[in-house]
Parts: structure tokens; sequence; C-alpha cells
């Protein structure tokens, strides 16, 4: 499977997850699972970062469609999508991981602990983001923090659970060769 | 001039991000109930059809209490049928169908489109709710929609031309006007909290107003959209304002928001009269010196 289809793939059923699963769940009213930016999270490192931010723009907006209020998750997925390259190059470990791995994962960064900040890091920023521009729609301050926080954790338990099911088996690639 | 191309090279990532979120915040704030979003209708279409495939494995789940719900509908409806009635005169049976007039010249008022529910959420501060049936089966804008036990559930922000896009009660800007049933003389105006779902805010009702636990709210039959009748809930708590002189009431809504599965978007044949004579009214009061 080229990058391209399996690219396209994962866009296609992480809305479908999210639109017809995690949004029909309700847990609590603090309480919203996400996983649809895990497409963000994913995506290969050779992207150019134009690209990187039209492409969550994409996904946002397709999001934004199913829940016919446009703008909310499309501006939470270029934030992520903007800040994703300078959280790589603060968490890769050695020079040239980046050319040497497709996409990040806890092997290409070298260990489960800097993966799941950088996941962590983007989770909590898609998450303060998307609730912030909901909160100034309405709702309060203390009502904002503590959904982002709670949001945060589920959110990343789902992620972590998506790693442990698809485990993405990523070739060492050299130039040598 | 050089300098300019080079700060834009330079920061050209900063200033596609900016433009992207300027334009996603342009997309949550130009959003106005009463206007179409940009791309929506066509967006509409596409996410209805898929919504629809999904529909139908989901309605598999909600057959058995959706038909219970029938029956006790349509008990209701052969109950209230003129042929249950004993007729003492010597007019004939009537026949009901949807021509605006009937044998007796009664012209008809109201008229109950049937459909089924393709998407709803809970969710979110702003939820909607999709219905299969859109321009080309006559729905219009601002129809009110009632669930299959006359619970209000919303009203038609956008109709493309298979489907229609509901708002729901449970959406912030949501301000559907109510009366009380025991004291249909006061009334206020049924919001949404944003909170909890299922749970609605009654605003604006005197204190004069004879309410209290357990008393229905019902959807204003002076306003337009709804006829006589639609539920929109029961009073769950209720206790006065401290700092005006209204009560501060939450109601429970009779329309299961969790699961919707059939709908019926009303039609006044009457608004479109009543609305240009209004209009008629004040463009000549205005006029007048």
């Amino acid at each position: 499977m080229t990058v391209l289809v399996k690219n396209i793939l994962r866009f296609i059923i992480l809305i479908l997850i999210q639109a017809f699963v995690l949004d029909k769940i309700h847990l609590h009213q603090m309480v919203t699972p996400y996983i649809y930016f895990l497409f963000i999270i994913w995506m290969p490192f050779s992207i150019g970062r134009g690209w990187q931010m039209i492409l969550a723009f994409i996904l946002g907006y397709t999001l934004d469609s199913f829940r016919h209020h446009p703008g909310f998750h499309a501006a939470a997925s270029v934030l992520i999508a903007y800040f994703r390259p300078f959280l790589i190059n603060l968490l890769i470990p050695q020079e040239g991981a980046d050319t040497n791995y497709e996409e990040p994962s806890a092997r290409s960064m070298g260990g489960l602990l800097p993966y799941m900040t950088y996941a962590g890091l983007l989770t909590l920023l898609h998450h303060s983001w998307l609730f912030f521009l909901e909160a100034l729609e309405f709702g309060n301050f203390w009502y904002f923090i503590i959904k982002t926080l709670l949001s945060t954790v589920i959110t990343l338990c789902l992620i972590f659970i998506a790693e442990l099911m698809f485990s993405r088996k990523q070739k060492f690639k050299t130039n040598t060769a | 001039m050089r300098n300019v191309f080079l700060f834009i090279r330079r920061f050209s990532n900063f200033l596609l991000f900016f433009v992207l979120q300027v334009v996603s915040i342009y997309l949550i704030y130009q959003y106005n109930t009463y206007h179409n979003a940009i791309g929506s209708v066509a967006m509409n279409e596409v996410t209805g059809r898929v919504n629809e495939q999904y529909n139908r494995v989901d309605n598999y789940i909600g057959l058995k209490k959706e038909n219970d719900k029938l029956r006790a509908q349509n008990e209701r409806l052969l109950n209230a049928m003129r042929s249950s009635f004993e007729n003492p005169d010597t007019a004939t049976a009537l026949v009901a169908d949807t021509i605006p007039y009937d044998t007796l010249g009664n012209k008809r008022k109201w008229l109950y489109q049937s459909a089924k529910v393709v998407s709803n959420s809970v969710t979110s501060p702003a939820n909607f709710i999709v219905i299969n049936r859109g321009s080309n089966q006559w729905v219009e804008k601002g129809e009110g929609v009632v669930d299959t036990n006359d619970g209000v559930i919303g009203i038609v922000t956008d109709v493309s031309s298979n489907f229609a896009v509901v708002m729901s009660m449970l959406h912030k800007d949501s301000k559907i006007t109510a009366i009380l049933k025991n004291d249909p003389a006061s009334g206020g105006l049924v919001i949404w909290d944003g909170k909890e779902p299922n749970y609605l805010s009654l605003i604006n009702v005197r204190k004069s107003a004879k309410a209290k636990k357990g008393d229905t709210v019902l959807a204003s039959p002076i306003t337009a959209t709804f006829p006589t009748g639609m539920m929109i809930g029961t009073i769950d708590e209720i206790k006065p304002d401290v700092s005006t002189n209204t009560f501060l009431i939450k109601v429970k809504s009779t329309a299961n928001f969790y699961n919707l599965q059939y709908a019926f978007a009303i039609k006044n044949y009457q608004r479109a009269e009543v609305d240009s004579l209004l209009e008629k009214a004040k463009t000549s009061i205005n006029k007048q010196p």
C-alpha cells in the first residue's frame, strides 16, 4: 500500500469513526472524546508544512460538515498542523531520524515517552483551542478548563489504544542502500 | 518591493496558518441561523447521503421502541377520527386529504409531513438534526418539527433538495416561545444552557404565573410555527429568581433527543399570507408622516 492510499483510507476511516461512533457517545457533558486528528499526528514527515496545514483544514472542515456548524474543528486542526513540525524537531532524538522513518511513531521518535509527549501536547493544544472557541460562544472559564483537561485524558487513552491495536510496522530507510 | 517578497517567502508558513485560522473563525461567526453557511447546501447533500446509509443500520436498534410509539400515536389518531364519534345530523363521512379545502369548505392550515431522522447529535453545544425530506418534498425553512409523540424537536433552518437541517432545541441559539398548559396566559422562552441534553430552561415567566413542578409546557400556538398542543416538556424544577420578577424553570423535554427516529415537519399554509400582511402593515405605518 502506498503512502498516498494509506493516508486517504486513514482520512476516511477516522472521519467515519469520529462522526458515527464517538460523536454518538455521550459520556458526560465535560468529556468529549476525539480521535480524528490522529490523521494529523500520523502524517508522514515528508509532507511540506503548507500542505500539512491545508490537509488539516480539509480534515477539520469535513468533520464540521457532519456537525453542521463549520469552523471549529478546522481551526483546531490547522493549529496543531502548524505546531507539529516544531514539536517533532524538539522531541526527535538524533539527527536524521525524520528522514530514516516515514511517520511519527514510538519507534521513530525513540521510545514511547517522547512519542506520547508529542501526541499529548498536540491533543492538549487541539482541545484547548477547540473548547476555547466553543466557550467564546457560551460557557464559562472553569467549564472550559475542566472540559479541556478531562477530554485530553480520554483522547490520549484512545490514541494509546489505537496505537496498540494498529501497530504500524515501519522500516528503517537508509540512503546508503 | 524585494523586501516584501522576501518577507512573504520567509513567513509563508505563518501567513498560511494565519489565513486558514481567519477563514475558520470567519466560518464560525458568519454562520447565521437564517443564512446558509458557505458551501453548506452542497455539503449538506453529501453528508446527508452518508448519514442515510448509517441510519439504515442504526434504525434496527430502535425499531421496537419506535413501533410502540407509533402504535400509541395510531391509537390516539384513531380515537380522534370523526368516525369514532356519533354524528346526529345528516352529514356524510368526511374524507381527509392534502388538498387545501375539504368538502365542507374548511381551509387546511397545518400539514404534517413525516420524515426519517438521518442524523442527530446531543454532544456539542450547537446540535442539529437532519431529516430526509427537502425542498423536493415541499419542506421549507421555518417549519416546526415534532417527534412521534407530538414533542417539539426544533425548527427547520436549512433545506437542500432532499434533506433538511433542523436546529435542535438543544442548540445555544434555539429560542422557542412557550406557554403553560395550566395557565395559557403566561408563557416564556425555551432556551438551552448547553449543559444537559433533554433538560431545557424556560425563562421570562412572570412570578404571578401559576406554575408548579410537573406542569406541562406547550409550544405557543400564537406563533406561526406549531399547532395547538405540541408539547415541549414538563417542569422539573422551579425556583424564583431573586433579582428579577421571573421564575427560573428547568424543563424536562418530551422528546428524547438521544433516540430520535421519525419526525414530522409541520407546514403552515397560512404563514406566507400572515407574514406578508404583517410586512404590509409595518411598511404602511412607517410611510405615514
